[in-house]
């Protein structure tokens, strides 16, 4: 019944699936809907979309398949005026018509009315035929045709000027979005394992009373310690470039903060050298050797590099590239050697995905991370996290 | 059977289809959305709406999915074995019924909720899938098997502290509550203090859906805070034109505490109020 709008949901990106589709259908059959595209709407919504990031993607495509966006032509049929006339006749009463020709010139008004009755045409054209109680006449069979005689009026008939998909009220919670510090958190909880690693270490107590009463005899039971064992180094450009890109990076880090057992971070100025610092007000006096850092923490913490990666490409390859100081070897090398300690490391980028091939910097710093360069949205965390993981 | 919103439960378009959807289909119904948007209420007001019982079950970072189904408590039988008690017999007397277990068993339809769902281990949806599917579960124990008598209509709620399973997830209508828009928030106003003052309100409200504009706030005031901080402004009876003064000095709106909820954010509205002082100057 609505296989292309389940397939143009697929197709969008929804994650949706047969049961949910058959879940639709049955509830359509035991009359959850009620013949109302909202209520319609509402129902196919809270059946296929299961997580707020793609209540907008869901928004969208629900848009475009059932207004028949796509059937506008330049062919329009013409509208006999007697029509329209009737039209208003039908759903205005006399002093509104006195009110709304008070309002502006009455072939004005009639123009739009046209126009929306050609909208509301086009619409059956697209598809909805389903909600129709058909044949009554081409314009009025929805009981919906709303926007025709709202001229004038503050407030419609259905009191509601706008679908409430058009409005796209949850853009901000769709995962290709930039950042807020609450949907990041949620990228980041990716990154939470609760690892059993290693021996069995604590006595699990209830296991071996339950145990023992089973047997009928003492039996021991050990469980391995359960903690968070993601371990984390996080490297953030500061400065430069970076500086419009900052708040996002923060909310990042103050999010990352509470998220992992050992988190320690360093900030460095677009490419990564020879030495990085704690506290950026004391950038120049007060920094540590990276050298230092790879010997510290184990080759078992994850790096995650935070910047935009856009400079000047000799600040990577050449040494002495650098703008703030002279760097005996180049970006390049200090890249290879940290992901050579850390096999499993991440550059998370504010810059806009699409646009990452016209930066050659940015190109040579993907390489140089073996592609794992992520953008910095939910969607990116998302995906870096799991490459993380992996 | 209609759900409608009730007397002290503001329910909007899209949230009634998704309840009714979910009861008509009798597929449980997952709820996400801000803390203090109503999501633990929404269950008590669907059970009041529909005349039934509510069973409430709070997930904590413990619960494990068997305890809802049941428990078979080994160390009291093992004790009576000891002391020789004829009860230990028959295993049905150690076994201790689990929420679902009531919930399947109860005579009239009932309400389930499974309060904060994503507090729990990450497999725990994953153990009750075919639980909640089928409605029905095995007793090992016993070997008889639960089989709902009246498949209950449950409501799940989750803050989105982990991500849930897929399988779990297609098996679930789905609702997100947003945040009230301004007309809606007047309208939950209504049902709570039916008495407030109009210009009261109002004024609060700007001054409420200003503060949620504020950058860098760590919590964000919430409807629950907002019907708190209403209280406590009725309580005190202040005269309306404190709200109203739009002197920068005093922008911070009094009986903050109720609003802001830790120090950080108190700070940050001191400081803006400062800065704001200083411009005025």
């Amino acid at each position: 019944m609505f296989n292309s709008f389940f397939y143009e949901l697929k197709d969008g990106g929804v994650p949706v699936s047969i049961k949910e589709y058959l879940t639709l259908l049955e509830a359509m059959k035991a009359g959850c809907a009620n013949y109302s595209i909202d209520d319609f709407y509402f129902l196919a919504r809270s059946t296929f979309v299961k997580d707020e990031k793609n209540l907008d993607k869901f928004d969208r495509i629900f848009g475009k398949v059932f207004e028949g966006v796509e059937f506008i032509g330049d062919d329009v049929a013409e509208i006999p005026k007697e029509w329209l006339e009737k039209l208003a006749e039908l759903y205005l009463s006399k002093e509104e018509m006195e009110e709304i020709k008070s309002l502006g010139s009455w072939d004005e008004i009639m123009e739009t009315l046209k126009k929306r009755l050609e909208e509301q045409q086009e619409r059956h054209q697209g598809g909805n035929k389903w909600i129709g109680t058909a044949g009554k006449s081409p314009f009025g069979a929805y009981g919906y045709n709303p926007e025709g005689v709202r001229i004038g009026q503050d407030k419609g008939r259905h009191g509601r000027a706008i679908k409430v998909w058009d409005k796209r009220e949850y853009k901000n919670l769709d995962d290709s979005v930039e950042l807020g510090t609450r949907n990041i958190k949620v990228a980041l909880r990716k990154l939470r394992q609760f690892a059993r690693e290693g021996e069995a270490s604590e006595l699990d107590l209830d296991n071996t009373i339950r145990s023992t009463a089973h047997k009928g005899y003492l039996d021991i039971k050990m469980v391995p310690e359960r903690h968070n064992a993601v371990k984390v180094l996080l490297f953030l450009d500061v400065g430069g470039s970076m500086d419009p890109h900052i708040k996002v990076c923060e909310e990042l880090f103050s999010a990352a903060k509470s998220e992992f057992k050992h988190l320690e971070f360093f900030y460095f100025h677009n490419c990564l050298y020879e030495k990085v610092w704690k506290e950026n007000s004391r950038r120049f006096n007060d920094f540590l050797s990276t050298l230092d850092v790879m010997h510290t923490y184990p080759h078992d913490y994850k790096v995650i590099f935070v910047g935009d990666a856009s400079m000047s490409p000799y600040e990577i390859t050449y040494p002495g590239g650098s703008v703030e100081h002279w760097n005996e070897e180049s970006g390049e090398v200090w890249m290879r050697r940290l992901t050579d300690v850390y096999s499993r490391a991440v550059w998370l980028n504010p810059i806009p995905e699409q646009h990452w091939t016209y930066s050659q910097s940015i190109q040579i710093m993907k390489s140089l991370m073996e592609d794992r360069m992520f953008p910095l949205t939910v969607g990116g965390i998302d995906r870096a996290m799991r490459e993380l993981r992996r | 059977m209609k759900f409608a919103g009730t007397d002290n439960y503001v329910a909007t378009d899209d949230l009634k289809v998704a309840v009714n959807a979910a009861a008509t289909l009798r597929r449980p119904l997952l709820i996400k959305g801000e803390p203090g948007t109503g999501k633990t209420v929404l269950a008590k007001e669907v059970a009041d709406a529909f005349g039934c019982e509510l069973i409430e079950w709070h997930i904590k970072s413990t619960t494990k999915a068997q305890q809802g189904l049941y428990e078979y408590d080994a160390v009291s039988r093992l004790r009576d074995s000891q002391l020789g008690d004829e009860k230990v017999k028959d295993i049905r007397n150690y076994i201790k019924k689990g929420k679902l277990w009531e919930a399947f068993t109860s005579e009239k339809t009932p309400v389930l909720l499974i309060d904060e769902i994503d507090k729990a281990d990450i497999e725990f949806p994953n153990d009750l899938l075919l639980e909640l599917d089928r409605m029905e579960f095995h007793v090992y124990e016993t070997g008889e098997t639960v089989k709902a008598k009246n498949r209950p209509i449950v409501i799940i709620t989750s803050n989105n502290e982990k991500e849930l399973p897929d399988a779990f997830l297609r098996r679930c209508f789905f609702h997100f509550i947003k945040f009230p828009d301004p007309e809606t928030m007047k309208d939950i106003i209504a049902v709570h203090y039916p008495d407030i003052q109009q210009a009261l309100v109002r004024e609060a409200l700007n001054i409420f859906f200003d503060m949620r504009e504020v950058p860098g706030l760590k919590k964000k005031p919430s409807t629950s805070e907002l019907l708190d901080w209403l209280k406590l402004l009725m309580a005190e009876d202040l005269p309306l034109d404190v709200l109203k003064s739009k002197d920068p000095s005093k922008l911070i709106p009094p009986l903050h505490g109720a609003l802001l909820k830790n120090e950080q954010d108190v700070h940050l509205f001191e400081r803006l109020a400062f800065m704001n002082r200083r411009q005025g100057a």
